[in-house]
Formats: structure tokens, C-alpha cells, sequence
């Protein structure tokens, strides 16, 4: 038996070798630096930062915010997803080019502009019987806001390749719409949705330009992680802010991997087809 | 009994349906038949209520159908792509149909098992009620489509050209299979098809359609031996078209001279198959300009006088035994000449 099977493509090992290359420089040369960084600090280090209450409440706001954010995404990406794939009418074109938007400007802009529309005398906060800028509640505004294009922009390929004859047989087999939608749709179009949800998580939980603008940044109340750590790094507090950091990268890589997981089982269900 | 009275559907400028009506006798096979563009996936469905029509009416035992959702009208469709639940497993696709029933219709748990496991025997897929759809072959998935439909005991099997997307194998057994199980379930079937062969094999009575319109409803030997029109003539196998003069009942055929009382005076359309042609290898009606062999038979076209040109089809045997090749006079017989009147 030949033991080197013959590829289609050739350079396996120059390929390889490019990708751990730029991945290493890109990606885990710097993280490296930041678990190496953080080897240094001794157990009572960990401990005092990891009780300290302004922490465990800063990674309340944007672990759970960021969920928040993602699922609220989730709900209304798919809708217009669904609306931008279903239904022609004019002006669609212009709405689909909108979706990019949060991708493209400044977040700095964005908190600005959100916070002007939320502040108690702006065009909406004003017309709202509750605080919304300055509260934890602009935080997961804002994390909505930049997480908009994820799900769109993952759930509408898929949506695209869904058939109609998939519907016509449901409805010919007695199905409602609703029990059409969730038993046959969304299953369909699961996959695709939950990497957009995850997508939108992960970039909710590591934003921090439009957040610092509208949130308050109030130490426990409507601070973030992230400005958590810059106000550690301005304080001379290296070791806190590494601390910090470590965590928030092992609670996201942790959930991106399960996540992927689950990715994984579910396409292996399916025989590879989705 | 299906009651279909005066069917009219546009799409834009395009008459898809015009003016159909038909009558669907219950225990009938039947067969749209026709060229693609001809309107018969169009009929089927609004049968299954999944178009509408802009005008007509669409009986179903007598219920006006227009009062009834596509959920509510009991019928089986089968897709030509199959339309497969890719990720439900293959007895969770054939118990959808009854999952989705709510309150005192819904079969219970251990009902439902084993109208599944029933099912899949009936269309012999046992072995694979785990399987997900991207696992099976085409034919496999294609009796799945089927097991699912039925599972609903619906009124009317609708099947949207089911054999077309399979292998020409395959094709033939799951036809035979599919004419077996219509007989056994005492099904009301409808399928469509663009397919002569199987419409003659398969069904009880052929529907031919074209431009949206019904060309003719009869049995396969009906329509096969008296077609209504040149179209119906020529959609069911080759044929030879040939001009035609008739004068006093009688159409002159090339050297044919052919009965055609029905027929007025003046120009006309004759038309021949080509295995109705007999070769007189002593006469002198036409030349051979060409032969194909294809298999156990063999084609000649031959050029008859005056321009106009004939294909023959003849067996290998007797083509050996008469010594033809190219370039040789023959002499030309014909076991049936149709006319028709000039369009």
C-alpha cells in the first residue's frame, strides 16, 4: 500500500506552513504573549482580581449583555434576512446595503450617534418612560447595533437555498405555517443561524468603542470588561488588566468552541450536506 | 371523483391553462402528458392547491376545492426533486405528516411507529428508517417521497414528474413498482409526465396537453391508435410527416392513395410511423439515402420523389435478408396512413 496519497491540489506542506505562519503572527504570537504575561502572576494575584466585585460585575455586563445582544440579533437578523430573501419590493437593494453599515463605521461614531437618539432628551430617550443611555441597557443597544450584520449576512445565503417545494410538501402534509417554519425551516437554516448568533456574541462581548460612550461606565453597575482593562492599564495595574484579559479569552474561546462543536455534531447528522 | 370544469390560469402574457376540463374517475392512473410549457404542472397544482386558478372550478367528491387550504385537501404530492426533509431521518420524514395532526386526529406515539414501519416495508426500505435523505439514492429518496405521502391516506396522489430525475433502470422498476402499488392501495393517482413511453405503459388514461390545452383524454391504446390531432400523433413516437391532396374522400400520399372520407377537398397532412413502413425491395417508390443501425433495428431514411423524405424502421433480420444499402430503389408499403385536415 502507497502511504503518500496523491492530493488534487499540490503543496499540502507549503500551505500548511503559510497558514500556521500567519496565524502565528497574527493571531497567537500576540495572544501567547498575554498567557505568558499573565504565567507570571501568583495565586493570590488570580484570586483577588477574579473576587474583586467590580470585575465579576464588569463580566456580568458584557458576557451577558453580549448573549442578549446576540439573541435579539438572532430573532430580528432572521427576520430580515427572511424579508430580504422573500419578498421583492423596491428598495430592497438599498436596505441590503444598509445591513453592512455597523461593519463599516467608526464604533466611536456609532456610540455617539446612539447615545444622542437614547440620552433622556434625545429623539427616542425622551419618548421612553425608562433610562436607557447611561444604564447597562445602552450597553446591549450598542452591542445589537454593531452585531446586526452577522446574522443577516449568515442566514441569507442558506435562506437563498431553501426550497419553496420544501413548504408546498409541508403544507401538502397537513403542516401549518407555524409548524412548517419551525419544524422544517428552522431547522434548515439552524446552522447558519446559530454561527451568526455566535459571530454577533463574539463581537459584542470584545466591543468597547460604542459602549464606553453610551453606557455610563458606572464601576459595577454599566462597566464593561474591556474598558475595565484600559482603566487597569492607565492605573500602572499591568497584572490586573492581564488577568482580566486572560479570562475573557478563556470564557470566549470556551463558548466559540462549544459552539463549534455542536456545529460539528449537527452537520455529521446530516450527513455533511448543510 | 375529481371534477375539473373549465381551468384557466395566466402568467403574465402566458396562457398556462385554458379552458381545461376533465373528470378523474377514483381507482384511475392517470397521465398529463405533454412538452414542457404545455400546462400540466400547472393543473396538477392547483389540484393540490399550491396555484391557483383565475378561472374554473376544482371539485374535489363534490367540495368546491377553492374553499380549501393545500393542508386541508388530503392530497399526496411527490416532487420531482423529491423534497426531501434532509434533516429528519427517513421515518421521521414519512411520520411528518401525522406529527403535524393536532388534537383528537392525532395518532398516538405507538400508532404512528407503526404506520412508519408499515410504510417503509410497502415501499421496501426497512432497513433504512435511520438513514438521512443525503444517504440514499435517487430512487431510494423517490419511494421515501412516496411513503411520506401516503402516510397521510390521502384522497389524491399527485406526482409531479416522479421518474424524471432517475436513471433509465431504475426508471422502468419503480414505474412497474409504482403501477403495483396504485393497484394494491386502491390509490386515485395523477402523475405528469413528458415521457410517451411511460404515459403509455403506465397509465389508465392519458390526458395529452399542449399550449395549455387538452388535446385529447383517453387509454393509452385509444389515443395511440386514433389520435384526435396531428400533435397527439406526432408526441407519441416518430412519425413521417407528409403533404397531402384529397379529392372525393380519397388523400393522395405520395404514391399512397388512402381512404379519407371524413376529409375535405384540397390540401392535407398524412402521417406514417416509421415501423409501419414496409420495404419491397422490388419496387421503385423511393431511394435509400442512409442507414443507422441502432441495435436490433435499423433506420433508413429514404428519399422520396418529388422532395419530400420518409424515415423507415425496420428489423435487422429482414433488413439482411433484403440486401439493403444506400443508394438502392425500393419499393414502399404502409400498414396505416392517418390524415388529417391542413391546419
Amino acid at each position: 500500500m502507497s502511504a503518500k496519497s496523491v492530493r488534487v491540489i499540490p503543496g499540502f506542506s507549503a500551505t500548511l506552513g503559510l497558514t500556521i505562519g500567519y496565524l502565528s503572527l497574527v493571531v497567537l504570537i500576540p495572544l501567547a504573549a498575554l498567557i505568558l504575561k499573565a504565567a507570571g502572576m501568583t495565586a493570590q494575584q488570580w484570586l483577588d482580581t477574579l473576587t474583586d466585585a467590580r470585575v465579576l460585575a464588569s463580566f456580568r455586563l458584557s458576557f451577558g449583555g453580549a448573549a442578549i445582544a446576540a439573541l435579539i440579533n438572532g430573532v430580528f437578523g432572521l427576520l430580515v434576512a427572511w424579508v430580504l430573501v422573500r419578498y421583492p419590493f423596491p428598495g430592497r437593494k438599498l436596505i441590503d446595503a444598509f445591513i453592512d453599515l455597523p461593519f463599516a463605521l467608526p464604533t466611536a461614531v456609532a456610540g455617539i450617534a446612539l447615545t444622542a437618539l437614547y440620552a433622556p432628551n434625545g429623539w427616542i430617550g425622551q419618548l421612553l418612560p425608562f433610562k436607557v443611555a447611561f444604564t447597562p441597557l445602552g450597553a446591549i443597544i450598542a452591542m445589537i447595533f454593531i452585531g446586526v450584520p452577522f446574522v443577516v449576512r449568515t442566514v441569507e445565503p442558506v435562506l437563498q437555498d431553501v426550497d419553496s417545494e420544501l413548504e408546498e410538501a409541508a403544507a401538502c402534509l397537513g403542516a401549518s405555517r407555524v409548524q412548517t417554519f419551525l419544524r422544517v425551516i428552522l431547522p434548515s437554516i439552524a446552522p447558519a443561524l446559530l454561527t451568526g448568533i455566535s459571530l454577533a456574541f463574539a463581537r459584542a462581548v470584545g466591543e468597547y468603542g460604542s459602549i464606553i460612550f453610551i453606557a455610563g461606565n458606572l464601576p459595577g453597575v454599566s462597566e464593561i470588561a474591556p474598558l475595565l482593562i484600559v482603566t487597569k492599564l492607565e492605573q500602572y495595574d499591568y497584572v490586573g488588566a492581564t488577568a482580566i484579559a486572560c479570562l475573557m479569552l478563556a470564557v470566549s474561546f470556551a463558548m466559540l468552541l462549544a459552539i463549534n462543536m455542536l456545529q460539528k455534531w449537527n452537520r455529521q447528522r446530516l450527513g455533511g450536506l448543510s | 371523483m375529481i371534477d375539473v370544469s373549465h381551468l384557466s390560469k395566466r402568467f403574465g402574457g402566458f396562457n398556462a391553462l385554458d379552458d381545461v376540463s376533465l373528470r378523474i374517475t377514483p381507482g384511475k392512473l392517470v397521465a398529463l402528458l405533454g412538452p414542457s410549457g404545455s400546462g400540466k404542472t400547472t393543473l396538477l397544482r392547483i389540484l393540490a392547491g399550491l396555484d391557483h386558478a383565475d378561472g374554473g372550478a376544482v371539485h374535489l367528491n363534490g367540495l368546491d376545492a377553492s374553499s380549501l387550504k393545500t393542508r386541508d385537501r388530503r392530497v399526496g404530492f411527490v416532487f420531482q426533486h423529491y423534497a426531501l426533509f434532509r434533516h429528519m431521518s427517513v421515518a421521521e420524514n414519512v411520520a411528518f405528516g401525522l406529527k403535524v395532526r393536532k388534537g383528537p386526529d392525532k395518532p398516538s406515539k405507538a400508532e404512528i411507529n407503526d404506520r412508519v414501519a408499515r410504510l417503509l416495508d410497502l415501499v421496501q426500505l426497512s432497513g433504512l428508517a435511520g438513514r438521512y435523505p443525503s444517504q440514499l439514492s435517487g430512487g431510494q429518496r423517490q419511494r421515501v417521497a412516496l411513503a411520506r405521502a401516503l402516510a397521510v391516506e390521502p384522497r389524491l396522489l399527485l406526482l409531479d414528474e416522479p421518474f424524471g430525475a432517475l436513471d433509465a433502470q431504475v426508471r422502468k422498476d419503480l414505474r412497474r413498482w409504482l403501477r403495483q402499488l396504485h393497484d394494491d392501495m386502491g390509490l386515485t393517482s395523477v402523475f405528469v409526465t413528458h415521457d410517451q413511453e411511460e404515459a403509455l405503459e403506465l397509465a389508465d388514461e392519458v390526458v395529452v396537453m399542449s399550449k395549455g390545452r387538452i388535446e385529447q383524454i383517453g387509454t393509452p391504446a385509444d389515443i395511440y391508435d386514433n389520435p384526435a390531432t396531428p400533435f397527439v400523433f406526432q408526441f407519441l413516437g416518430n412519425a413521417n410527416r407528409l403533404e397531402a391532396q384529397v379529392q372525393n374522400g380519397i388523400a393522395q400520399v405520395a404514391h399512397w392513395r388512402v381512404p379519407a372520407p371524413a376529409i375535405a377537398d384540397g390540401p392535407a397532412l398524412a402521417f406514417i410511423r416509421p415501423h409501419e413502413i414496409e420495404i419491397d425491395p422490388s419496387g421503385n417508390d423511393a431511394v435509400i439515402r442512409h442507414q443507422v443501425i441502432l441495435g436490433p433495428t435499423v433506420r433508413l431514411d429514404l428519399h422520396l420523389p418529388g422532395g419530400a423524405h420518409a424515415e423507415a424502421v425496420i428489423d435487422r433480420d429482414s433488413h439482411a435478408r433484403l440486401g439493403l444499402e444506400p443508394g438502392r430503389q425500393v419499393g414502399l408499403g404502409a400498414r396505416r396512413v392517418v390524415v388529417f385536415a391542413a391546419p
